[in-house]
Formats: structure tokens, C-alpha cells, sequence
């Protein structure tokens, strides 16, 4: 177990410095700098700024002080917003999306699992179909169109919900809603067929030969095989929740991290974007990393597996 | 002898997308206390489908007993509820399925997988509980129970899960063990050894057991009756010696004339031409007549009636009827 | 149906002893096969075709299409064309989708958003697969160290948060309809791979391909004979599940201002365009773009599955 979770760190580690290289490369290949657009700065106003953000010397020094104050935390200054850092604003905004997403990824979870193992109980009856066809529709709407329905049906038409901003739990409920569709219908999807597939197993049968009730058919023997696949999917679903908040947080006016991000890509704020580029790989690698312990505590054939290889 | 369990017109089907596929047509055996009755038949044969009718596993839907009846201790299985069902299943009757490798969770330690019968059954205290499947694990031949209760389904060999399904078949001491294809999945040198621990846990707790196979050579060490399936009837039945020495049925004498054995020259291997009939449309007449070298106009057009030759020895042919006999005679 | 030995004679009541006779028969009768058995393709359409759901998809793509490309003539207004006088009109036998705020044809414009959702769906779902093809099965076919090198590679880029490599790349390259089919094909291929490679690797050591293997069978013949069809079924399912992903994308990108610049419109510059009506009650030019996106997502998804269902061998009966 301890091997295997040293070789997911190391691979963990090389991802990170992937993104990290990649985003500070992509940026430093865009021609000119970012304050030749700006209005008419004298040339010795931008060569100063050009020596403040380091942008004057040589590419690896650049990259090298790049490294060395992305391991210690420190993403510098903001371009456009000088008087703020990056520090500054992923400081205010992250806990904002960390509990807009956090919230999103437990209802997406938890409703997900209800409505596919109800469905795979239910198969081909009228609850199978209601809850997929709730699935197919939410994998089929795009959560700003979502949003904005929402939006204009609770909030607009009929004034249940406010309508923007994050300042009460009444502000999280259509946020929330509209994030977590998506996620729900794959997960609602993926645990009825991974709960189909199990329940046809011989161990099922067995189970039931033993006379256990079907609720501890259900609760001890299907649903813990069945959600081994749906662990595996939570850290692609949290990046697919992550990057749904950019969207979200812009039609919600929620001051999250997504809402400075998508200002600092329409502003070409460069480090900014990659600052949070850098953050946001990292918790979805985190995010990755703790899938994979958790699908090795899960599955009991993982570590005697892992023994066996090394 | 003391009758068990009695099946009675037992008919099974399972309706699919091309029609309904009638599975088990029939059938009809008893099951005497502390015997072995084996049901042999090629796959498809209904064989696995009586057996689990009887604990009324079949998948429902597509499954369904159509009529008939499984009486055990003066009531009809088939027609209880499925609750009281249930307090019968691993308790009266238990089961035993053809691959060990598949039918332990892999999730649960086999422990775990023990002791919950006997909690669901006795409603016994985890530490009896423990107790009783450890001395069930010691019967089967499980060494190191203690510490082998800890461990999980795929740290054991195919012939070592073997005996831990056995062992939680047998954990609620059953009165009827239906046991599909215990040895098909594992080596021959394993297979002498499960079928010796089924003989000798018979001996010890007289449990009566219903073996499914397809093999005949399982049949000839374990089996006291022997209960011969084709296309969901059973065509012939009687005991060990019956079948081995008497068979009637040419379908028996087919199956009997395909095993290979050491006392014979490997050439008289007869292998049984063709395949069982659709049982979308099972025949009017014997299932077995277009494999059949005996064939006659009768067989086509009406299902032989069942002759008795002894108490226990009865077959469902035409050639027992004695015009049969005349005219196979006037040929020869 | 019971016959009880009477007084030591067997005979059957009611049936005529001239049936008692050896039955003609020919060997063919016992060796038939009873069902007709049907190729795996012609089997699998069959089954699609039975999906009531997945064909409703099936042939709204197809009516899509055929809108996509004569739409935008069917109207008398060209899509780029403003003007002050018609702003915001609700739809009307004018305007059949009513107009924008700058008084464009809402309704040109829709089909000429399907022309660019359609087209960079189709377009990321080719290159995918010619990437993911080819490199799957090259990692897959070789194995060993050459696969082993190969998958870590995959495994970094599986790793990295696809839309913010797509976002990032948008940024670097300048919005544009080439720039998005480019950064999604950059990591969209990965997963195609994944799923060539595990099917080229289980099905290499099925017993079949062992067995033609044994009779000598070149490779080539092997790839295309055995290889390939059975890996077919999980590559048609990937692709009709990369175009919705690359669309939805397109729309995710164009909404963050990252995608398709005006003059041309997509479906997601459209509702990003739209978002502002939530208020002011111009409800048709989010309401057209949105409906087409989501039937356009719902219709791939749907055929999507049947064709699952279809092509699992599995589930054949």
C-alpha cells in the first residue's frame, strides 16, 4: 500500500510540473508584452514595469524564479491590479468556489447514487425510466443554460430565490442546482448500469441463496462493488464541477475564483491566469490522487495486486 | 424412506425477446433424506434451472414457474411468500454454485460472508457466529481458520473457495444441499477431494443432497439416484446401478456410451450427434428423436408414456412399448 | 401421462401401431441449426433500429444537418446583416425566431450556429479518432516497453484538467474557430487512446486471435479480420460521445468570450450574447440557441447509448 501511494505521489509531482512548465511556456510564447497594449506608456514607465514583474530577463531565470515561487506558494502580483497579488484574490475567492463546489460534488453524489441505484432496482419499470430519462436530460443541457432558465423561472417569473450573488444559503440553492445536474446524471447513469452488472454476479446470487433480505443484498454486497466505478470517475467530475463555476459564478455574480479567473483571461492578466491555472491543477490533482487511495481501500484486490507486480 | 423434499410437474420459463423459451417441462423427482440424488444432462438441458427453481432463484423476470409444485416439510415453495422464502434459503435448503471464483464478493472478507448467514438465520451473537463458521472452516478442510477468516476472496486457490462456499452452504446445517456443478471448475486432483469432503459431510450431518453435472464420472462416485435430463423432461431415472447397468433410454446409453473409460479401448468413444431441440418450440413428440438412432413415426408425433421397470427405475420411451420391441425385432 | 405395467403388456391406448415403424430421416435434421444466425453489423442495426429512443436522435442529427446547410437560404435575412429598425423582435411570420439586439435574424443565425457546433464536434471527433487509433493501437499491438512508455505519457495528459488546457490554449492562440478544434483535439485524444489500447490488449489475447495466430494468420489479416471489428463497437461509441463533449466545449468556450468571434455566430456566442435577456425579457434569442444545443447534446447522447447497446456483443441474444 505505502508503495503505491509513494508511486501515485511521484506521479502526482510530474503532472503538477507539467502543468506548471506548460502554462508558464504558453504564456511567455504569446508575442509582445502585456503592457504594449495599454495606453501610451513612456518607454522607461514599461521597462520598469517590465523589471518589476521580471519580465527583462532571460527566459530560464524567469522560469526558475517562476518554480521557485510557485513551490513556495507565491504567485506575485496581479498586472492589471498592481496594488493586489494573486495570493490576494485566490485568498478571497477560493473559499467561495471551494464551498460552491464542495456543496455541488456532495448533492451530485449523493442524488447521483439515489436515482441510479433506484433505477437499477426498478429495472425497466417507471421509476428506471424517470430517473433516466431526468439523467439523459441533465447530461444534455449545459449548466449556463441550465442557469439561466433557472434563473429566469425562480427567480424572475416566480421570486422564490434571489437572483445573484452569495451572501445566504437561499443564494447557494440555484448555484448549486444548476451546477450539480451534470455530475448527478453521470453518476446517476454510471452507478445503474455498474449496479446492473453487479446484481447479475454469482456472489449476488450467492447472497441470496444465504436468504439475506434484499436491502442487505443491496446495501452489503451490490452497492460497495458498484461504486468502484463511480469513485473512479469523482476526479474527472470534480474538474468538470471546477470548471463549471467559471461559468456559474459569472451568470450568479458569485465573487468566487472562477469570476477573477474569466476577468483575468478577458484582460490577458497573465499572471493571474496562471496563478490560478496552477491552483486549480493542483487541487484537481489532489483531487485525483485521494480517488486513487480511496479506490485502493475500497477494492481489497489493489494492494495484493500492487504487492504481486513490485 | 423418508421423503424430503418432493418436486412435482415442475414447468419453468423464461420469456425473451424472441418468444417464450420453455425451460424445464415437467418434472417430476423426490428427494429421500441423507441421499445423493444426481441430475445429469447435457448444458441446457434444464438442470441448473430445476435445481434453482427449487430456491426460486431464477432471475424473475425473465423467470417464472409456470405450474407445479416443490413441497418440503408439508408446503408448496413455490407457492409461499417470498419472505417466509427467504428464512428458508441457507437454512433448510442451501446452495452451492459451478464457480468459486466468481460466486464470493470480493469486497468482504470471507469471514464477513459466513458469519452473516448465521446471524441472519440463528440470530446468534457475532462471537457464536465467529464460532460456528470457524468450526464449519475446520470440517472443510480450511487450515489456519483463525486467520484465514480474515482474509479476502482472491487471496485463497479455486479449490480452497470451493470449500468456503461448501462450508457457508453448510453453516445453518441444511436438510437439502443443491450443489450446481460443484467440481466442473476446478482440477481433477481437487475435484476427488471436494467430492470425498461432500461424501464424508453426509456422512456426518446426513444432509441430502441434489448434485447438477454433467459429468458422469462425478455421477459414479457420488450418486445413490440418478435422475437423467433432456430438453427440460427428465427421460429416465432410477439408481446408480439402473442407469450404469440397465440404461433404457438411448439418450442415457448415448451419454453412457461418450464417457471415456479406462476399461475400454478408446475407440468405442460414441459421441451423441446433433443438438437439443429449440425450446422456443419444444417437439410434440420425444425431444431426443432427431439424434436418436431407434427413431419411429410414434416419436415425432406424441411424448412417449413413462413406463416403470421398477420402483425407482422409470423412462419416458417408445421402444418400451411392445410393438416397438416387435418390430425392432422383425429388423434384426 | 403414466403407464403402469398391466398384466405384464405394454402398449399405449390410443396410438395406431402402423406409427411403430423406423422413421426416414437424414443426418442434416439433427445437425441443423435451429436459429438463423445474423452478422454481428446487420445484428447490431437491427437492435438500433428497435431503439426507439436512440433513432428519435438519429434522425433529428439527420434533420439537423439538412437545416444546418439550407437553413440559413430558407430565410430572406442573412445572419450578419443589422439593422437598427428591427431590433429585438419577437419571433413573427418576419422574423421566424425574432431578432437580436442588433436587429440580425435569429433564425439564420441558428443554423449557421449548428453549421459551426456540428462541424467542430464531427471535426474533434475525426481527429481524435485518427490520433487515438493510431496511438492506442500502436501501445496496444507492441506492448511491452514501447506500450509502457507510451501510457505514461497518456497517463500525464489524462491527469491535466482538460478544459483549463483548452482555455489556456485559447488564450495563448487568440479565440477562433481553428484555435478550438486545435485545443481540443490536444487532449481530446487521450481518451480514445485509452480505450483502443485496452480493447487491442484484451482482445490480443483472446483465444480466437491466439488460434488464428497458431494457423499462421499474417498480421495484417489479423488486425483487420479480427482485430478490428471487435474494437469498432467501443470506437463508434467514443466518437458519438466526443462530438456532444467537443460541442458543449465549443459553447463553454464561446460563452466565456474565448470562442467563435463575430461576424460568425455558434450557438454558445449566441446565449452569451443572450445572457442580458434573463432580464429584459427578450426571452427568443437565448431560448433558440439553448433548445438546440440541449436537443443536439440529448440526440448524440441517446444514439450514443443505443449504439451501446447495439454493438455490445454481450448483450446479443
Amino acid at each position: 500500500m505505502f508503495q503505491y501511494i509513494m508511486k501515485r505521489l511521484i506521479a502526482m509531482v510530474i503532472t503538477l510540473w507539467f502543468i506548471i512548465t506548460l502554462t508558464f511556456f504558453l504564456m511567455h510564447s504569446i508575442p509582445g508584452s502585456p503592457f504594449n497594449e495599454e495606453r501610451a506608456t513612456s518607454e522607461a514607465v514599461q521597462r520598469n514595469l517590465e523589471s518589476f514583474y521580471n519580465l527583462d530577463k532571460p527566459l530560464y531565470v524567469q522560469y526558475g524564479s517562476y518554480l521557485k515561487s510557485v513551490v513556495t506558494l507565491d504567485f506575485g502580483p496581479s498586472i492589471k491590479k498592481p496594488s493586489q497579488s494573486v495570493n490576494d484574490m485566490l485568498g478571497r475567492g477560493f473559499p467561495v468556489s471551494f464551498e460552491l463546489g464542495i456543496v455541488t460534488l456532495l448533492v451530485a453524489v449523493f442524488s447521483g447514487i439515489t436515482l441510479g441505484v433506484i433505477a437499477a432496482l426498478r429495472h425497466n419499470g417507471f421509476l428506471d425510466y424517470f430517473a433516466m430519462s431526468i439523467a439523459v436530460l441533465g447530461i444534455s443541457i449545459p449548466n449556463f443554460v441550465l442557469a439561466t432558465f433557472l434563473i429566469q423561472q425562480l427567480a424572475v417569473k416566480v421570486e422564490i430565490f434571489p437572483v445573484a450573488t452569495w451572501s445566504s444559503p437561499m443564494h447557494m440553492v440555484l448555484p448549486t442546482l444548476a451546477l450539480a445536474t451534470g455530475p448527478m446524471a453521470i453518476i446517476a447513469r454510471l452507478t445503474r448500469s455498474s449496479m446492473l452488472e453487479v446484481l447479475t454476479q454469482d456472489y449476488i446470487r450467492t447472497a441470496r441463496a444465504k436468504g439475506l433480505s434484499p436491502v442487505k443484498i443491496v446495501f452489503r454486497h451490490a452497492l460497495r462493488n458498484a461504486l468502484l466505478p463511480v469513485v473512479t470517475v469523482l476526479g474527472t467530475l470534480a474538474a468538470s464541477i471546477l470548471t463549471g463555476t467559471f461559468v456559474i459564478e459569472k451568470i450568479f455574480a458569485i465573487p468566487g475564483m472562477g469570476k477573477y479567473f474569466v476577468e483575468s483571461i478577458n484582460t490577458r492578466d497573465y499572471p493571474v491566469i496562471m496563478g490560478t491555472t496552477v491552483f486549480y491543477s493542483a487541487i484537481l490533482i489532489i483531487m485525483l490522487f485521494l480517488v486513487d487511495i480511496a479506490y485502493g481501500i475500497l477494492d481489497p484486490r489493489i494492494k495484493l495486486h500492487k504487492k504481486e507486480g513490485s | 424412506m423418508e421423503k424430503v423434499l418432493e418436486v412435482k410437474d415442475l414447468h419453468v420459463t423464461f420469456s425473451t425477446y424472441g418468444g417464450e423459451v420453455k425451460a424445464v417441462r415437467g418434472v417430476t423427482f423426490d428427494l429421500h433424506r441423507g441421499e445423493t440424488l444426481a441430475i445429469v444432462g447435457e448444458s441446457g438441458c434444464g438442470k441448473s434451472v430445476t435445481s434453482q427453481s427449487i430456491m426460486r432463484l431464477i432471475p424473475s423476470p425473465p423467470g417464472r414457474i409456470a405450474s407445479g409444485s416443490v413441497l418440503f416439510k408439508g408446503k408448496d415453495l413455490t407457492k409461499i411468500k417470498e419472505r417466509e422464502m427467504r428464512t428458508i434459503r441457507g437454512s433448510d435448503i442451501s446452495m452451492i454454485f459451478q464457480d468459486p471464483m466468481t460466486a464470493l464478493n470480493p469486497t468482504l472478507t470471507v469471514g464477513k460472508q459466513l458469519v452473516e448467514g448465521i446471524i441472519q438465520h440463528n440470530g446468534s451473537t457475532q462471537q457464536a457466529a465467529k464460532k460456528k463458521a470457524l468450526e464449519m472452516l475446520t470440517l472443510v478442510g480450511i487450515p489456519d481458520p483463525e486467520i484465514r477468516f480474515k482474509n479476502y476472496p482472491h487471496e485463497f486457490s479455486g479449490g480452497m473457495r470451493q470449500r468456503i462456499v461448501i462450508a457457508m452452504a453448510l453453516v445453518c446445517e441444511p436438510e437439502v444441499l443443491i450443489a450446481d456443478e460443484p467440481t466442473t471448475a476446478l482440477d481433477v486432483t481437487i475435484q476427488a477431494q471436494i467430492l470425498d469432503l461432500f461424501k464424508d459431510i453426509q456422512k456426518k450431518t446426513n444432509v441430502s443432497i441434489i448434485l447438477i453435472t454433467h459429468d458422469l464420472g462425478v455421477v459414479a462416485q457420488v450418486a445413490d439416484r440418478v435422475a437423467v435430463m433432456y430438453a427440460g423432461k427428465i427421460v429416465e431415472a432410477g439408481t446408480r446401478r439402473d442407469i450404469f447397468y440397465k440404461p433404457q433410454h438411448p439418450y442415457t446409453k448415448g451419454l453412457l456410451q461418450s464417457v471415456p473409460r479406462l476399461d475400454l479401448d478408446g475407440a468405442d468413444l460414441i459421441p451423441i450427434i446433433g443438438s437439443p431441440p429449440d425450446l422456443f418450440s419444444p417437439p410434440v413428440g420425444c425431444p431426443f428423436t432427431a439424434r436418436c438412432d431407434y427413431a419411429m413415426e410414434v416419436c415425432d408425433r406424441a411424448y412417449p408414456f413413462k413406463t416403470h421397470l421398477t420402483n425407482e427405475h422409470h423412462v419416458d420411451c417408445w421402444l418400451q412399448d411392445e410393438r416397438a420391441q416387435k418390430m425392432l425385432a422383425s429388423i434384426k | 401421462m403414466e403407464l403402469k405395467k398391466q398384466n405384464d403388456s405394454n402398449i399405449a391406448p390410443d396410438i395406431p401401431d402402423d406409427w411403430f415403424t423406423p422413421k426416414n430421416k437424414d443426418q442434416e435434421e439433427a445437425e441443423a441449426v435451429v436459429r438463423p444466425s445474423l452478422s454481428y453489423w446487420h445484428d447490431a442495426w437491427k437492435r438500433l433500429l428497435k431503439n426507439k429512443l436512440a433513432m428519435t436522435g438519429f434522425l433529428f442529427l439527420i434533420a439537423l444537418t439538412i437545416m444546418a446547410i439550407f437553413g440559413p437560404m430558407m430565410s430572406p435575412h442573412s445572419g450578419s446583416q443589422q439593422s437598427l429598425a428591427n431590433q429585438n423582435l419577437p419571433p413573427s411570420s418576419e422574423f421566424w425566431f425574432g431578432t437580436d439586439e442588433l436587429g440580425r435574424d435569429v433564425f439564420t443565425r441558428v443554423w449557421q450556429g449548428a453549421q459551426v457546433s456540428l462541424f467542430v464536434g464531427l471535426a474533434a471527433a475525426l481527429i481524435d479518432f485518427a490520433i487515438g487509433v493510431a496511438y492506442g493501437g500502436i501501445a496496444g499491438y507492441k506492448g511491452g516497453r514501447t506500450d509502457n512508455f507510451m501510457m505514461r505519457i497518456v497517463e500525464i495528459l489524462y491527469g491535466l484538467p482538460y478544459l483549463l488546457v483548452v482555455i489556456l490554449i485559447s488564450v495563448v492562440m487568440g479565440p477562433g474557430l481553428f484555435t478550438i478544434i486545435f485545443a481540443l483535439s490536444i487532449t481530446g485524444w487521450v481518451g480514445m487512446a485509452r480505450i483502443v489500447r485496452g480493447q487491442v490488449l484484451q482482445i490480443k489475447n483472446y483465444e480466437f486471435v491466439l488460434a488464428s495466430k497458431t494457423f499462421g494468420t499474417k498480421t495484417g489479416r489479423i488486425i483487420r479480420r479480427n482485430l478490428l471489428p471487435n474494437t469498432m463497437g467501443p470506437i463508434i461509441v467514443q466518437m458519438t460521445l466526443t462530438v456532444p463533449s467537443a460541442i458543449f466545449a465549443e459553447a463553454f468556450l464561446s460563452f466565456l468570450g474565448l470562442g467563435i468571434q463575430p461576424p460568425l455566430a455558434s450557438w454558445g456566442s449566441m446565449a452569451n450574447d443572450a445572457l442580458s435577456t434573463i432580464l429584459t425579457g427578450h426571452w427568443w434569442r437565448l431560448f433558440f440557441p439553448a433548445l438546440f444545443i440541449s436537443l443536439t447534446m440529448f440526440s448524440f447522447n441517446v444514439l450514443g447509448d443505443g449504439l451501446q447497446d447495439a454493438l455490445d456483443p454481450k448483450l446479443r441474444r
